[in-house]
């Protein structure tokens, strides 16, 4: 079982969490036609052997996007950030 | 290489077994090569064999970092079948079927391939549509397909749940009569076998570590058995593809995720036929020794461990048990994963590289297995010619640019859905 830390509610089994990929990828911006751009951003991964920066999104609990890095090796969770700032400026 | 017969048989029968002679040689690397294969699995065996054999290629080094076979052509759940639907797939698995069929004579090597039928359950109108839709394309292909009611499918398999409170109902199936089961480490053996009576070097405990470049091109491998050189170099290596492509400078459309596998203790022979239900994505066979062997889903996130999570277990084992409440009684001995390359459609890729001299062969998902022969075959045919034969013509990485994806199932660029 893979334990994330989640910044709101606290340290939760990953059977909370909805995998969401890597989250290293910036969507081009809309109305972009720039093909590459695209193509890199729906197709293509690193895919590393090792720290994996990914998106899980907390669906069975504050259903907040979390940023989380975790060894694709070990399973080892090494830092749970929110995927994005309220603009309050909180979590 | 001696071949196998009832008469080496009795020969060594009479010198008490002690005479046999070495499957495959253990030769030290060479300085170079024509053709370098990363990757001592099914596939990887299956390309030199066919290259030594069909295209007279035989000045061939397969270079494995372990030992053969011990990756995911022993991680698999043996299911061969040809019941795919998107063109580009169907006729490439029936190749491979085809070959399936003649290869323990063709090897001199029994791989145990077991023809015992397979079942595709459907559970609702909408599946059973879609099933009938996936018979006709595969009639439509020669390749033999049938439709069952759910009468029929009781009568070949009556310990399914067929009562009013079964969680999913089974209205019919689709049956393809030619699929079944094989020995998965048989068909490393046999291709490992058939490819060192050709002249090929089969080197193990040889983990490539990088690519020697001159320019743009691959000119070989650095290896922990110092570097070797080679015309062009072939990497088999599926689940590692993203990181030895890596290696090389080349980024692919493939995340890297984990297969679980489960084995029950033996029982008396009970299920004698191949069971896969999409809807809860389980399929079960029994083996030779009496275990039964089934699988799942996958876990669902990126991973190179080779072991699983127990929320999946949890899953699977439920699908099981709703599927066929008689496996509440047993209990399972051993599970294990595997890691494997999961493309953005499903999908294989067999090509050329866009890196001069580098081929590449991976992106099987949940399909490997069964496509060792046609994906050794079409990859041996692509290095010895410098082309794609037909059958993999469309299992390129371009076509992600190009737009011509071939989804079997649809599930759009996440490749932990497909």
């Amino acid at each position: 079982m893979i334990r994330i830390d989640c910044p709101f509610c606290g340290p939760r089994d990953h059977g909370e969490f909805t995998y969401a990929g890597d989250a290293t990828k910036v969507r081009p911006a809309h109305g972009s036609t720039d093909m590459e751009a695209w193509l890199d951003y729906v197709y293509f991964r690193d895919n590393p052997k090792g720290v994996h920066k990914e998106l899980w999104h907390h669906a069975h609990g504050c259903r907040q996007w979390l940023v989380v890095e975790r060894d694709t090796t070990t399973h080892d969770v090494l830092s749970v950030a929110f995927a994005k700032l309220s603009k309050s400026g909180g979590g | 290489m001696s071949r196998y017969s009832i008469f080496s048989l009795m020969k060594n029968a009479a010198t008490s077994h002690k005479r046999w002679e070495r499957a495959w040689r253990d030769p030290e690397p060479k300085a170079e090569y024509d053709v370098v294969i990363v990757g001592g699995g099914g596939h990887g065996l299956a390309t030199a064999y066919y290259l030594a054999k069909l295209h007279g290629v035989t000045n061939v080094a397969v270079l494995e970092k372990g030992y053969l076979g011990g990756g995911n052509t022993g991680r698999n759940t043996t299911i061969v079948r040809s019941n795919y639907m998107a063109p580009g797939n169907t006729l490439f698995y029936e190749k491979s079927m085809r070959l399936w069929e003649g290869l323990s004579q063709d090897l001199n090597f029994n791989v145990m391939m077991s023809q015992r039928g397979q079942l595709n359950l459907g559970h609702s109108d909408t599946q059973m549509t879609v099933l009938k839709k996936r018979g006709n394309t595969m009639r439509a292909n020669g390749i033999d397909a049938d439709i069952l009611t759910r009468e029929q499918v009781r009568r070949i398999a009556p310990y399914f749940d067929y009562s009013p409170n079964a969680r999913f109902p089974i209205q019919g199936a689709l049956w393809q009569d030619r699929a079944g089961i094989a020995r998965h480490d048989a068909v490393a053996w046999g291709y490992a076998r058939g490819a060192d009576s050709h002249g090929v070097d089969l080197i193990q405990n040889c983990e490539v570590t990088g690519f020697v470049k001159e320019g743009d091109r691959v000119i070989g491998v650095e290896t922990t058995r110092g570097r070797i050189r080679a015309n062009k170099v072939a990497t088999a290596v599926a689940g590692h593809t993203g990181h030895l492509a890596e290696k090389a400078g080349l980024t692919l459309p493939i995340e890297t995720h984990v297969l679980q596998a489960f084995v029950s203790e033996p029982i008396k022979p009970m299920v004698d036929i191949v069971v896969s239900c999409g809807a809860m994505h389980f399929y079960l066979s029994q083996s030779d020794k009496g275990t039964l062997v089934f699988g799942g889903d996958l876990d669902g996130y990126n991973t190179y461990a080779q072991r699983g999570n127990l929320p999946l277990i949890d899953h699977v084992m439920a699908a099981g048990v709703s599927l066929m409440p008689s496996l509440s009684r047993l209990r399972f001995h051993r599970h294990w994963g595997g890691v494997m390359d999961m493309t953005m459609d499903g999908s294989p890729i067999i090509c050329k590289s866009p890196i001069p001299g580098l081929f590449i062969n991976g992106g099987w998902c949940y399909g490997g297995f069964k496509a060792t022969p046609a994906s050794g075959w079409c990859f041996a045919h692509t290095i010895a010619q410098d082309r794609p034969h037909d059958l993999n013509a469309r299992f390129t990485i371009e076509r992600f640019s190009s737009g011509h994806l071939i989804e079997e199932k649809g599930a759009g660029p996440f490749p932990w859905a497909q």
